[in-house]
């Protein structure tokens, strides 16, 4: 690993302002990914700024919106009486990822700031447009089956792989973010970005921005909420094709639905206009087939992930119905 | 070079006696010239002091005062500085769990953690938990239940056993197996890696 220099921080007005002086600087929490990185060469910032100590870990419903902070842990979250309780699509998720160790060290903001990647961008010998712009994508003619279907670029169709992510862009999050210029809240759909032209970015934060915490709006969801992921083995994989489904019903009849996708893009993929075509029908097989066809528009496979096409419509049906029988 | 057995020094782990040895054959085949550019390294000697960070940290109970290169990882500041090898570098990417200890009563991937950022914390290490001569009770269960078989993988297994058992993650078969997928084994000792923790946890013993 390169040497950098490293400080330690307690608040969070102290960390924009550090972050801000550093042009190579980033900041450190769980360090679960980062270090990764740091350790294959991928990245090497000059100056790790530590953000821990920063008191960002609460979880707590404030009226109608539950609270997360950047730094609260992926199992801290997970394992919450009021996250269980009011949004069990986000415990389900999140206890789907990674493993248990890694949950224990990795934070919110670290989750959502996790590189969008695929193997191309982790090995330095490669080509690869995220990690070197302008040295080509090894994956659009090479080793292609964990990569995109939806919103890929000509330049990269690496996915990105949080699971917790996917639950936050369903139950129509919020970002709260602090900068130099102060704070602002940026929807959580719009918190990633596609790859486009500019795939070394995989977010739409600005430059010495730091996030602080998630907000999420209570929903009647609950009851009817499943995350199925797909992966290659049943435990501490990424997944091939996941889905994050909530239902609202009277008696049969979708009151309310959110949907959301993961595996599939550069971003955690919200299928809104299946939830469109779902509202106000019955919730039938019949009617999950025909939001899942809808779902698929515009999905494109390249060599070696065309099982994808099959595998992602079949995924979404099996979470609704899960989604809907459960309770 | 050559060395004999009979020439390790009484109360000298073979480790150290490796160490030493290589030390030696290292300076004995160093060319002069660059033996005296060593003289100049004073000054990188300094900068690399101003670099290093200080680092309180608890291991097993023991206070250490210490001053690490921020690139240093806690596995690392383990294994090498603190010479506590029982805990095992696998993959050294968070893959396979061999490195698991504990922070805090937490259990995670030392490998992926630098050990500066844990100023002011308690590690727990496979050394640290038996209690002298009695092994834990974990540990007494992957014997009777033969839960390993090269060996490699076993601290991290029994580190995260434990936490899996505190945590209460080790209520059934399946719990078990979803809640110790972060360590993998090559060896394949699943089956009598789950069957010794349930028992454990089965067993209501103070882990």
């Amino acid at each position: 690993m390169i040497n950098f220099t490293y400080v330690r921080t307690t608040t969070a007005k102290a960390a924009v302002g550090l972050l801000a002086k550093e042009k190579n600087a980033k900041f450190i929490a769980g360090g679960t990914n980062l270090v990764d990185l740091m350790k294959r060469g991928v990245t090497a910032p000059d100056r790790l700024i530590d953000i821990n100590a920063v008191p960002l870990k609460q979880i707590e419903l404030v009226g109608n919106m539950m609270h997360i902070g950047a730094l609260a842990t992926n199992t801290a979250v997970a394992e919450h009486e009021l996250v269980k309780l009011h949004f069990p699509l986000l415990s389900l998720a999140l206890q789907a990822g990674a493993s248990q160790q890694l949950r224990n060290a990795a934070t919110v903001g670290g989750n959502m700031m996790q590189r969008t990647r695929c193997g191309y961008f982790y090995d330095t010998t490669m080509p690869c447009n995220k990690r070197a712009p302008g040295t080509g994508c090894g994956a659009i003619t090479g080793y292609n089956r964990m990569h995109a279907i939806f919103g890929g670029s000509e330049q990269c169709i690496a996915v990105h792989p949080s699971d917790m992510c996917i639950a936050l862009v369903a139950l129509d999050s919020t970002v709260v973010l602090s900068g130099p210029k102060g704070e602002r809240k940026l929807k959580f759909i719009d918190f990633h970005k596609l790859a486009g032209t500019t795939p070394d970015k995989d977010n739409n934060l600005l430059p010495g921005e730091m996030i602080i915490r998630v907000e999420i709006p209570t929903n009647k969801l609950a009851a009817h909420s499943y995350y199925v992921k797909v992966r290659d083995r049943a435990s501490y994989a990424f997944a091939l094709v996941s889905v994050a489904a909530g239902l609202e019903l009277q008696g049969n009849k979708i009151v309310d639905v959110k949907l959301a996708m993961g595996g599939v893009a550069h971003k955690p993929w919200r299928l809104l206009e299946a939830e469109t075509f779902l509202k106000g029908k019955m919730a039938t097989e019949a009617n999950f087939k025909s939001a899942a066809q809808i779902a698929m528009k515009n999905a494109k496979a390249y060599k070696e992930n065309a099982f994808k096409l099959k595998m992602a419509p079949n995924t979404l049906i099996e979470a609704l119905n899960l989604a809907k029988s459960k309770a | 070079m050559s060395v004999k057995e009979e020439n390790i020094p009484e109360n000298e782990g073979r480790r150290d006696f490796l160490k030493q040895g290589t030390l030696f054959t290292a300076l004995a085949l160093t060319p002069v010239s660059l033996l005296k550019a060593a003289d100049q390294k004073a000054d990188e000697k300094f900068a690399e002091l101003f670099e290093k960070v200080s680092l309180r940290i608890k291991v097993n109970g023991k206070a250490h005062e210490l001053f690490v290169e921020p690139r240093v990882t806690l596995l690392d500041l383990l294994r090498e500085q603190l010479a506590l090898t029982g805990t095992k570098k696998g993959c050294d990417h968070g893959q396979c769990g061999a490195c698991t200890v504990h922070i805090d009563g937490t259990r995670v991937n030392s490998c992926l953690q630098l050990a500066v950022m844990n100023e002011g914390k308690e590690i727990t290490t496979i050394e640290g938990l038996a209690n002298e001569d009695v092994l834990h009770p974990m540990q007494a269960a992957f014997i009777k239940h033969d839960g390993f078989q090269c060996g490699y993988c076993t601290p991290g297994q029994i580190m995260s056993a434990v936490a899996c058992v505190r945590e209460g993650h080790a209520g059934s078969k399946g719990e078990i197996r979803e809640y110790m997928s972060g360590n993998i084994c090559r060896c394949g000792a699943y089956p009598n890696i789950v069957d010794a923790i349930e028992e454990v946890h089965k067993s209501g013993v103070q882990v």
